[in-house]
């Protein structure tokens, strides 16, 4: 069936679909539509909605929430996720599931309410303070943001982890023809066992007392809790990389792109392969774990990469180390919530031929 | 040999704190830890340590307690008392946590009315970190970070949590309690279970503000630190109910 | 027609290898019957013993006032 849905609230419906128990947020532009329409439906479903008084509240009622077991989710864009830093850390640290969406839209400071792709070290280098990661979801298209949001929740739980899903400000806005019946945009996570919950808080009733918490005084206690920690987070590079490959086997040039920047990249990279060129695309779906890997074997055959953001250079780093020295990395970015366009991409492209 | 009832609560686990001799917080976990037990809701509660010295809480109390960011308790609270209505919830923070860095987080609680109880202890200081100045820190009062004694200009004043909260219409029971003497003792007692009640009745939001001693952080003897709050720290935060609705 | 009161009697028991010389317990106590001993416990305090445990009325208040919970309180 084909459905046409705004970018925003496709994510809420994802949510929903993927078993959401709990929304918290406050209200930041560009990401409003998502409140609004939980507000609406999440009552009618005997769900929990809660506009919260700061973002600081949010994160930390999402934690609560998690605590329990149940699925929470909270929504904001930048300058509110550099609120929800501390909870994040919080989170990773107590190892508990969640699902936080960040709108991008153009910073530093108040910025403006125009889309970016200016948090991508916020969201992929930990963010607050401490060793820790979060997963990092990159859609790229309304379908994707269903599909990513309905995962989420089970990506998760699966390795006791925040799961932030990031895409920027017109991606949200946009409204977009999607087929519900189509695979496309899947995550496809997969359980290799079933979800521990041999940890909530619910009231010590027929079994011992528990206790959360991320403070670990004792003597090499913290130690132990990061080596854990790291095991959890290889796993999930292990396991959980997910990226999108087009036109990259004969490729002289691959271009390296998410989100809306892969939107117009992809549209560049047709174009240039009408005029003869031999141009193809990379496109992570997952920041983090990131696909290096992936990206290294290409740069056995592809010796020119460029990349592709709507910030002035973040990506580019973990490309670099990616590639490893075994190709030229060049950059192309528009800033301050500018979206780049496939003409911009065609031209950057030709200088580097 | 019969016992009287003065053995300690199930709540409590064997294990021994570390907080400093005479620190009121010992006194305080207990009450908490014996209404807990007379009420019949140990199986249900899920308590928040908050961040201060009483942070150790969840090794103390046998029920499920989780720690949570400073100032963020009555958030946390929330969070759980939304999914979980009929579970006991409650919030044990000091002054520094609730009344500087959480201000936003138990207003707003207040005033949503969360059904959900908020044992507050307020010694004048952050304990913690040896004894910097706390918003309830009297006018004149020495501390690490007012060597000079707390001046109203570059300071400001004390802040009454107790009279703040009554004003919002969410709020159904604040009082205030000392734990120096056995007659206050019992008096905080009967408001924590006041407090704990208007909760399981599913009346909305409680706070028992507690004024409780601090000898590390004032630079006294456990004695002469319960002679201090009993003789200049009541006189500025009266005892007693302000509000039961 | 007389009443006879029986004096009910009480077994005090102190925890004193945590106890940290606090002192509350010994300020309350009615008949004044706890004091410091002069000898220190592992933790390196001063530790509250009873003098004179048939003198205890079962008040409670050393329990109630002790912050570590070392006091338990039994009728005889």
């Amino acid at each position: 069936m084909k459905k046409i849905l705004q970018g925003n609230i496709a994510l809420c419906e994802g949510a929903i679909d993927g078993g959401l128990d709990a929304y918290y947020a406050y209200p930041i532009t560009p990401q409003n539509e998502i409140s609004a329409y939980f507000a609406e439906v999440l009552p009618k479903l005997n769900k929990v909605f809660l506009q919260a008084e700061s973002e600081l509240a949010a994160i930390n009622m999402v934690f609560g929430t998690a605590l329990t077991g149940k699925r929470a989710m909270t929504t904001s864009s930048s300058p509110g996720i550099s609120l929800m830093q501390e909870g994040i850390s919080y989170l990773c640290g107590c190892e508990l599931p969640c699902v936080i969406v960040n709108v991008m839209r153009g910073g530093p400071g108040l910025g403006n309410i125009s889309g970016s792709q200016q948090d991508y070290f916020q969201s992929t280098r930990g963010g607050g303070h401490g060793d820790y990661y979060t997963i990092v979801l990159a859609p790229f298209s309304v379908k994707e943001i269903y599909e990513f949001a309905k995962e989420s929740f089970l990506l998760a739980e699966k390795y006791r982890n925040p799961v932030l899903i990031i895409f920027d400000g017109y991606l949200g806005q946009m409204m977009e023809v999607f087929d519900t019946d189509s695979d496309e945009g899947k995550l496809n996570v997969k359980l290799d066992e079933p979800i521990d919950k041999s940890w909530v808080l619910d009231g010590a009733k027929n079994r011992p007392s528990r206790k959360i918490h991320s403070l670990l005084m004792a003597e090499g206690e913290l130690e132990i809790h990061n080596l854990k920690l790291k095991e959890k987070y290889d796993k999930i590079r292990k396991n959980e990389v997910r990226v999108e490959f087009y036109n990259v086997d004969d490729a002289e040039i691959c271009i390296v792109a998410y989100g809306m920047s892969a939107r117009v990249s992809l549209e560049a990279m047709y174009k240039l392969r009408q005029q003869g060129l031999k141009i193809g695309l990379i496109r992570p779906k997952t920041l983090w774990p990131f696909p290096y890997k992936e990206i290294n074997d290409v740069a056995k055959k592809t010796k020119k990469f460029l990349v592709v953001e709507m910030n002035l250079g973040q990506m580019i780093e973990d490309v670099k180390l990616a590639v490893d020295g075994n190709a030229e990395v060049y950059f192309y970015g528009r800033s301050g919530g500018c979206l780049v366009s496939s003409k911009e991409v065609v031209e950057n492209i030709k200088k580097i031929l | 040999m019969n016992p009287t009832k003065f053995v300690k609560p199930k709540s409590l686990k064997e294990t021994h704190h570390n907080y400093c001799p005479g620190c009121g917080h010992g006194i305080i976990h207990r009450l908490v830890a014996e209404v807990i037990d007379e009420l019949n809701i140990r199986e249900k509660t899920i308590g928040i340590a908050p961040v201060g010295c009483a942070v150790f809480a969840y090794d103390y109390w046998d029920f499920d307690v989780a720690e949570a960011a400073h100032g963020r308790p009555p958030a946390v609270a929330t969070g759980i008392k939304r999914v979980l209505p009929d579970r006991i919830v409650f919030t044990y923070q000091g002054d520094g946590d609730l009344a500087a860095i959480g201000t936003a987080e138990i207003i707003h609680a207040a005033n949503r009315s969360e059904n959900i109880t908020v044992i507050f202890v307020n010694n004048t200081v952050y304990g913690m970190t040896s004894g910097q100045m706390a918003p309830t820190t009297l006018l004149g009062q020495k501390t690490l970070t007012t060597p000079y004694g707390r001046e109203v200009s570059r300071d400001g004043y004390p802040l009454k949590v107790c009279e703040l909260l009554s004003v919002l219409e969410g709020t159904r029971f604040i009082a205030r309690g000392a734990v120096t003497n056995p007659k206050n003792i019992i008096q905080t007692k009967t408001y924590i279970k006041k407090a704990f009640m208007k909760q399981i009745e599913n009346k909305g939001f409680s706070l028992v503000e507690i004024l409780s001693m601090c000898p590390s952080g004032l630079h006294m003897t456990p004695l002469e630190s319960i002679k201090w709050v009993e003789e200049e720290l009541v006189k500025f935060f009266p005892l007693g109910v302000y509000k039961d609705v | 027609m007389t009443t006879t009161t029986t004096k009910k009697s009480f077994v005090v028991k102190i925890d004193k290898e945590y106890c940290k010389g606090c002192e509350l317990c010994i300020v309350n106590c009615p008949q004044k019957i706890l004091v410091l001993s002069n000898n220190i416990n592992k933790l390196g305090y001063r530790y509250v013993e009873i003098v004179d445990e048939t003198k205890c009325i079962g008040c409670g208040r050393c329990y109630i006032m002790c912050p570590d919970y070392l006091i338990e309180i039994y009728e005889k």
